[in-house]
């Protein structure tokens, strides 16, 4: 959109009597590619574009989007917004606010890539998913295979009422593999990738970031072994847990609880509250002194690291939980002032133009030991009967974020400080505080991973986020572990 | 809107294919939203999408390839199409080619889209200011979701086939809380039209129900018998059609796989005669009578595009009766085409009844209100995780006597069917988990023996 344009929007819109507008111009484009024993099931490129504006006025908000990037159209929203704003407005006794936020002039900003992952050909694509499922599938006792990647390349221009121009490009790409194997009777058994989804572009199937070649030529054989594998006996276990399955926890017990809009219950009817209720801020025990956490717009390749959020602010890193207590949120302009915390910590996204901004998951990270700190396998060394864990795989936790369940990819048995091969059937759940609180020691920075995903929903009508989440290794005591052939009762 | 008629952009697109073989999809979708959190609207929104899919086919050696370009707005179909084309020249022919769907033209494609208005919540926004009036004056706390939304489809082929379909789309969802936050009720209702919706009549229930949990009763994890509402019916069922494909199952990964390979049609799930199928006639439920897909899938097929779309079933009499298959893969496996349908029906026939008459048969066990968070943890047994929400009450000799602490489940639905006790007549209904997605669904309350609730949650 021009420049100019976009200053007569908002234009209108401060003559309108607007006391904030904000006009998002974005284009979307992903290609997603599946391929299913090596056969072409899904290709298909898409872009998404469109105009979305957002007006505080008369102390509601009200919000109108557009495909048509004209003019007329563009002009057309503030009409709409304020008509949304008055219906509104209709059904409130509580008047808007947002918390004051310089203007920062033009920023210009792109995430750190060295190949467009959703221009490279699909011809290309295909070829090396192709490659990847003909190695595993080539592999004795592997059945099927099936391999995809998700690219995206997300360029947004923003404006607001108080002068901030940002022009900013995201660029995210996600391959997975999945193979299966078959046993005897029906058994069989799957087993993913653990390489995470990454703000990077397309060099990173490359190896730019992961060891594909280990990790494909390594797959076959542990499903081979994960197949033969006993079935776990339920009771309590000492766990360590690798990045690429305690990210996942990360983000349902501490990313989600320490969502100021969710503890507040502006997700009461759909995502849920929090248990980390705001008259605990600087009290609440949320886990042993191991335990620091912080959210971060910024970290390197993060999936929901920008320059300027969706509301103008600027990204941050900020604390979530020091030394095992929670002392921060996650923020947007308006939770921001109804709480009198001051700034915004820059957590607003929408994922398309044609959706409201809401607050979204910054990069949620538990911190590492500092310096070499113990590696997994020192971890590993301090457990007499425990479970080593790799891989996410099912997830699950309720409205208030105590209560989760867990499995895994790859789960090994461990005694007395050794691995002791693979084990079925295994489920971790756990109370959040209890869990955090039984954290005995996390792994040092080379065992440090940033993980997460492209798929974190929030909001009516439904929004999905990509988010990361860095971790060290973690050594939890005494967690439960189910059996799930058990828990269906067979 | 200053974009071209969608019936143009068919057009257009089907000429820059010179012939060719092609299919084009135009979407057009008007929504608008008011949501509201802590007695007041909070982020309320209205747009108007556009999405235009251009499927492009194309002979390659050994077969047929298919390419595929998707955009919104005001879209250059020339580039579109020559896109789609690249995309299907450079691909391998693709595994569920078929023949190109044959038909004429839907009387009603040359009319212009349906519109939505705001005008469609005027009946509801005055009665939810009440209710916030109402909510503030008894220390209760609303927060809630009321949509409405309207999409027309059209649909073109160089086949000469022109369809199209327009769909209205609508929901409420409320919660109260107890101004402490320790009780809370839920509720939804899906509908068309809004003006149906009786927003009072929803809170005065939820006000009821608010009252059931001033008695509260701790209970431990363990099997129990459950009444489950038609809500928590739709979310369990809608995961028993999510995982009902075909190819899954041939390849022995699916809990519809036979344990010396093929699947388990025709094999008995329930001794309950349940049929469960889609059905774009069913009535209120009424739906796309023909199919549209965007990207092939191992249950959906681009080829199959302009395919009419019958009465699908599932599970008919107890019995397994069909999986997901597209044209090319049914073919392939002796199977009847039977492809997603965008509405869902669970009934026993002969079954009357409501939640409270079954409620009212229970000597003693739990009445759940919804179901959250819910995900497979077991594809060989369909073994689903989540947690109960918003409303776990005691029942005893037929009287519900307290509210009970919420719970973790691990279940599996396609084993509830084979442990139901008893149905009630089949209502509609929105599931709190998938109801964004599966909005058009038809379910009975379930009195359901054993089911197994492997720990408690602190939360409420």
């Amino acid at each position: 959109m021009p420049a100019g344009l976009a200053e007569s929007v908002l234009d209108k819109a401060r003559r309108a009597g607007c006391d904030h507008a904000e006009l998002r111009v974005e284009r979307i484009r992903s290609q997603a590619v599946s391929l299913r024993d090596g056969e072409v099931e899904t290709a298909a490129d898409d872009t998404e574009s469109g105009i979305g504006l957002r007006v505080v006025f008369d102390g509601a908000i009200g919000f109108a989007a557009t495909v048509a990037r004209d003019a007329a159209a563009a002009g057309d929203l503030v009409d709409q917004a304020l008509e949304v704003a008055r219906v509104a407005a209709r059904a409130t006794s509580r008047r808007v606010e947002l918390a004051a936020e310089d203007g920062h002039g033009e920023v210009e900003w792109a995430s750190p890539h060295a190949i467009d992952p959703v221009s490279v050909p699909l011809s290309e694509k295909v070829a090396l998913l192709g490659d990847w499922s003909r190695r595993v599938l080539d592999a004795p006792g592997i059945d099927h295979v099936a391999a995809s990647v998700l690219a995206v390349t997300e360029d947004k221009y923003y404006a607001d009422l108080a002068g901030t121009v940002a022009i900013q490009r995201r660029v995210r790409v996600h391959p997975q593999l999945e193979a299966v194997a078959l046993g005897e009777g029906g058994d069989f058994e799957t087993m993913r990738t653990l390489a995470p989804p990454v703000g990077r572009g397309w060099e990173y199937l490359g190896g730019d970031g992961w060891d594909w070649e280990a990790e494909l030529a390594a797959l076959p054989g542990l499903l081979r072994e994960k197949l033969a594998s006993p079935s776990v006996t339920a009771g309590r276990y000492d766990l360590v847990i690798a990045p690429t399955n305690l990210w996942l926890t990360i983000h349902e017990s501490i990313g989600h609880a320490t969502e100021l809009d969710r503890a507040l219950g502006y997700e009461a009817a759909y995502a849920g509250t929090s248990f980390a209720t705001f008259d605990q801020l600087g009290t609440l025990p949320y886990g042993s002194a191991a335990l620091n956490i912080t959210g971060d717009r910024t970290a390197e390749h993060g999936l929901a690291t920008v320059a300027i959020d969706d509301e103008g602010v600027e990204g941050q890193r900020f604390d979530l939980v020091k030394d095992g207590t929670l002392v921060g949120y996650q923020l947007d302009r308006s939770i921001a002032a109804t709480t009198g915390l001051g700034r915004s910590n820059g957590c607003a996204f929408a994922d398309s133009p044609l959706h409201i901004p809401i607050q979204r998951m910054a990069n949620v990270s538990l911190a590492p030991t500092a310096g070499p700190g113990p590696s997994t396998e020192e971890l590993i060394g301090r457990v007499s009967r425990g479970i080593f864990i790799e891989g996410d795989k099912s997830w699950s936790i309720d409205m208030q974020r105590y209560n989760f369940q867990f499995t895994g990819q790859r789960i090994f048995a461990i005694r007395n400080g050794q691995l002791a091969g693979q084990l079925r059937d295994v489920a971790y759940q756990a109370t959040t505080t209890e869990f955090w609180g039984s954290m005995a020691a996390v792994g040092g920075e080379s065992t440090y991973l940033l993980a997460g995903a492209f798929n974190c929903g929030k909001g009516q009508p439904g929004q999905v986020a990509p988010v990361s989440h860095g971790c060290p290794s973690a050594l939890v005591n005494d967690v439960r572990i189910l059996n799930t052939k058990e828990e269906s009762g067979r | 809107m200053s974009l071209p008629a969608p019936q143009e952009v068919v057009e257009r697109a089907l000429a820059a294919a010179n012939g060719g073989p092609c299919v084009v999809i135009v979407e057009e979708s008007s929504q608008s939203e008011i949501r509201f959190a802590n007695n007041a609207t909070t982020t309320n929104g209205r747009r108007r999408d556009r999405r235009v899919v251009v499927v492009r086919f194309c002979d390659v050696e050994g077969g047929v390839a298919a390419g595929v370009a998707s955009q919104s707005g005001d879209v250059d179909v020339r580039a579109m199409v020559e896109a789609a084309a690249a995309d299907a020249r450079t691909s391998p022919p693709s595994p569920d080619a078929s023949e190109l769907v044959e038909g004429g033209a839907d009387p009603a494609f040359d009319e212009p889209p349906a519109e939505g208005d705001l005008a469609a919540f005027d009946p509801v926004v005055d009665d939810l200011a009440g209710a916030f009036d109402a909510a503030r004056s008894s220390d209760r706390v609303l927060a809630g979701f009321l949509d409405h939304q309207t999409d027309t489809v059209y649909l073109g082929s160089s086949t000469g086939l022109r369809r199209r379909h327009s769909q209205p789309t609508g929901a409420i969802e409320m919660v109260a809380r107890s101004a402490d936050g320790t009780r809370s009720a839920w509720m939804s209702e899906a509908a068309g039209d809004l003006a149906t919706v009786d927003v009072r009549a929803m809170d005065a229930a939820l006000a009821a129900r608010l009252g059931w949990a001033e008695r509260t009763v701790a209970l431990d994890a363990g099997r129990y018998e459950v009444v489950l509402p038609p809500s928590a019916v739709a979310d369990l069922m809608v995961d028993v059609a999510n995982y009902a494909g075909g190819q899954d199952a041939e390849e022995g990964r699916t809990v519809f796989s036979a344990p010396d390979g093929g699947t388990r049609i025709g094999e008995r799930l329930s001794p309950l005669a349940f049929h469960l199928y889609g059905d774009p006639a069913e009535p209120g439920l009424e739906c796309a009578p023909f199919l549209t897909v965007g990207a092939s899938s191992s249950e959906a097929s681009v080829f199959d595009n302009g395919m009419p779309i019958v009465a699908t079933p599932l599970i008919t009499e107890g019995r397994l009766a069909n999986l997901h298959y597209h044209r090319a893969g049914a073919a392939r496996s002796g199977a009847q085409f039977a492809p997603p349908v965008d509405n869902l029906v669970l009934e026993l026939p002969g079954a009357g009844g409501s939640t409270e008459d079954l409620v009212a048969r229970t000597e003693r066990g739990l009445l759940l209100t919804c179901l959250w968070y819910i995900r497979e943890v077991d594809p060989s047994t369909l073994l689903l995780t989540g947690l109960t929400r918003d409303g776990v009450y005691l029942v005893e000799g037929g009287e519900i006597v307290g509210a009970v602490n919420n719970f973790r489940f691990n279940e599996s639905p396609v084993d509830l069917l084979a442990r139901t006790i008893e149905a009630g007549a089949s209502v509609r209904a929105l599931g709190r988990e998938f109801g964004e997605w599966v909005n058009r669904s038809r379910m009975p309350p379930l009195r359901v023996a054993d089911f197994n609730m492997s720990s408690t949650s602190a939360a409420s």
